[in-house]
């Protein structure tokens, strides 16, 4: 079934687009993220014009880790004191990240800095979680008990604080920075954050995998409702009928993700996440290296 | 003084082509986008109409085209830098049209002259108007093809030779394809007769391309209060997240 989507101007199937919604909301919700960073080359390659692909993937993942974080609130998997301090620093790095986002969009080559932006991070992010993983699983199938972690700088800081739903008693600082570093990043690249926020929050804060999931979809949804209004009122390019048929498939997807991930284990949770952060760099950084089919491109004119 | 004689001359011209003219029809002049759109078809047919009996000379050819509103499109080329493929300039186009069709009922380098070609703008080359478009660089005509070559591959332009059916040198039908990803406008039909590659008589109807219904409201929506579409995506958001939850919780109860 063809539905014509209003915005967009594409003439796109319907269960194409539920799919990919469904897909999308099951690693949402079985990881925290918010899949920004999939739906949007997904969408490019059905042949959704980029603006409106992001603008829209960014409201349709409001709806997916809503649902999500219902389910994590019922079984109390969300820090929501920790999730408040990141959101703090996560609106103040996003207002920054717009303003930064626009300079280099005032300099040109803005698509290449957020393609860039995304190999560099994901590659990084991806590898350290792909490394660390398979260590802890190496180490639990030996059956020596994982070490306790130690103590960092991240516990020399004073302003201290008590989260009791992770169990921590640290300094607010660093979820303040991490906050706002996230949203920076969001921003810019045009997505919720959470594949850099998870990995944050469980090596650089130390908290319990459980518990980062939720903490990261909650915040998530805070920022991708910012970005979805910051488009549709600045880009008018956030396509409601595009995100509806997203977002039908991306909820039940969330459902069935939050099932799937409270029956694995957390090391194998965090392998499959960084195996495929890390295969969605390997074919970002592909396409940056070897020659394109096309060398000329059509800037899209966005008249208003 | 010139101008006047340019003047003359042009008004000169249809008097003299008049003797055979075009009586067109349409299937529809106007598409509707609808929610399921999925492209449309629109038949043209017509009909030479002549005072005189049928010239010796050689057979009348016809030429249709289809043309969406013309838009200043910005062309970028990649190069290789430092290893990766990288945008390094760009060329604005001063207007290339959105969809452009042409069906003919011979091959085009033979129902048309280049000159003809230039003075109507015809072809596809010569619908995409780059006059003047940068100039010092000195391949703009790479980015005017490459214009043609992404959006024949995107099936907005094309070229369709011996499409158009002529009959008794008298009646002419063709069918044009509109693909689904059709931008709004008013596009404009035109039917050219030829003869030895001149043409003798021209025709220009338009099609009006509107977005309907629910796409209508949508469109104009987004555009007049975005602050309010932008609160609605947000409420659909929240409230399908919401219910879809609470649809599973009830699920698992049971």
């Amino acid at each position: 079934m063809q539905i014509y989507l209003p915005i967009a101007e594409v003439s796109v199937n319907a269960f194409l687009l539920l799919g990919l919604g469904g897909l999308v909301g099951i690693l949402s919700g079985m990881f925290g993220v918010g899949g920004g960073f999939l739906i949007t080359p997904l969408l490019f390659f059905i042949g959704v014009p980029p603006a409106v692909a992001v603008a829209t993937g960014a409201n349709q993942i409001v709806a997916s880790s809503f649902s999500a974080v219902l389910a994590h609130f019922q079984r109390r998997t969300v820090d929501l004191k920790m999730g408040l301090v990141l959101l703090i620093g996560g609106l103040a790095g996003a207002a920054i990240g717009v303003v930064v986002f626009n300079y280099l969009k005032s300099q040109g080559q803005v698509d290449l800095l957020v393609k860039l932006c995304y190999v560099f991070f994901l590659g990084i992010v991806g590898a350290l979680m792909l490394v660390e993983s398979l260590n802890a699983l190496l180490k639990s199938r030996k059956g020596t008990p994982a070490p306790r972690r130690q103590r960092n700088w991240v516990h020399a800081l004073p302003f201290k604080m008590r989260f009791r739903t992770s169990g921590l008693y640290i300094s607010v600082i660093p979820p303040l920075l991490v906050g706002l570093a996230v949203g920076v990043l969001a921003a810019i690249m045009g997505v919720g954050g959470g594949f850099i926020m998870v990995p944050a929050m469980i090596y650089i804060l130390g908290m319990p995998t459980k518990v980062v999931v939720g903490t990261s979809l909650f915040q998530i949804i805070f920022v991708t409702a910012f970005t979805t209004m910051l488009h549709a009122t600045t880009n008018y390019t956030v396509d409601v009928v595009l995100a509806v048929l997203l977002l039908i498939g991306g909820v039940v997807g969330a459902q069935f993700g939050t099932q799937i991930g409270l029956r694995m284990k957390a090391e194998q949770l965090r392998i499959l996440l960084a195996l495929l952060v890390v295969s969605v760099c390997g074919k970002l950084a592909l396409e940056l290296v070897l020659m394109p089919d096309e060398l000329f491109s059509i800037a899209k004119q966005w008249r208003h | 003084m010139r101008s006047l004689l340019v003047a003359l001359l042009l008004f000169a011209l249809p008097a003299q082509a008049a003797e055979e003219e075009v009586v067109l029809g349409l299937s529809q002049d106007r598409v509707a986008i609808t929610a399921n759109f999925d492209g449309s078809e629109i038949l043209i047919f017509g009909a030479v109409k002549r005072e005189t009996p049928i010239p010796d000379a050689d057979q009348i050819q016809v030429v249709v085209t289809i043309s969406g509103p013309g838009r200043p499109v910005l062309v970028r080329r990649k190069e290789k830098k430092f290893g990766i493929w990288i945008n390094v300039d760009s060329v604005l186009v001063d207007s290339a049209p959105s969809f452009y069709a042409i069906a003919t009922s011979a091959p085009l380098d033979q129902v048309l002259t280049d000159t003809e070609d230039l003075r109507y703008r015809i072809s596809i080359k010569r619908a995409i108007r780059s006059v003047g478009a940068a100039m010092h660089i000195r391949e703009a005509q790479d980015f005017a093809d490459a214009v043609v070559r992404i959006r024949k591959s995107e099936h907005l332009y094309s070229v369709r030779e011996n499409t158009v059916a002529v009959d008794q040198q008298t009646l002419f039908r063709t069918a044009i394809e509109m693909p689904s990803n059709l931008t709004e406008g008013t596009y404009t039909a035109r039917i050219f007769l030829t003869r030895s590659g001149r043409v003798i008589s021209h025709y220009e109807t338009p099609i009006e391309v509107r977005k309907v219904g629910l796409e209508r409201f949508l469109f104009t929506m987004s555009r007049e209060r975005p602050f309010l579409y932008g609160l609605m995506s947000l409420a659909i958001a929240i409230s399908a997240g919401w219910g879809a939850s609470a649809a599973f919780r009830l699920l698992r109860n049971r």
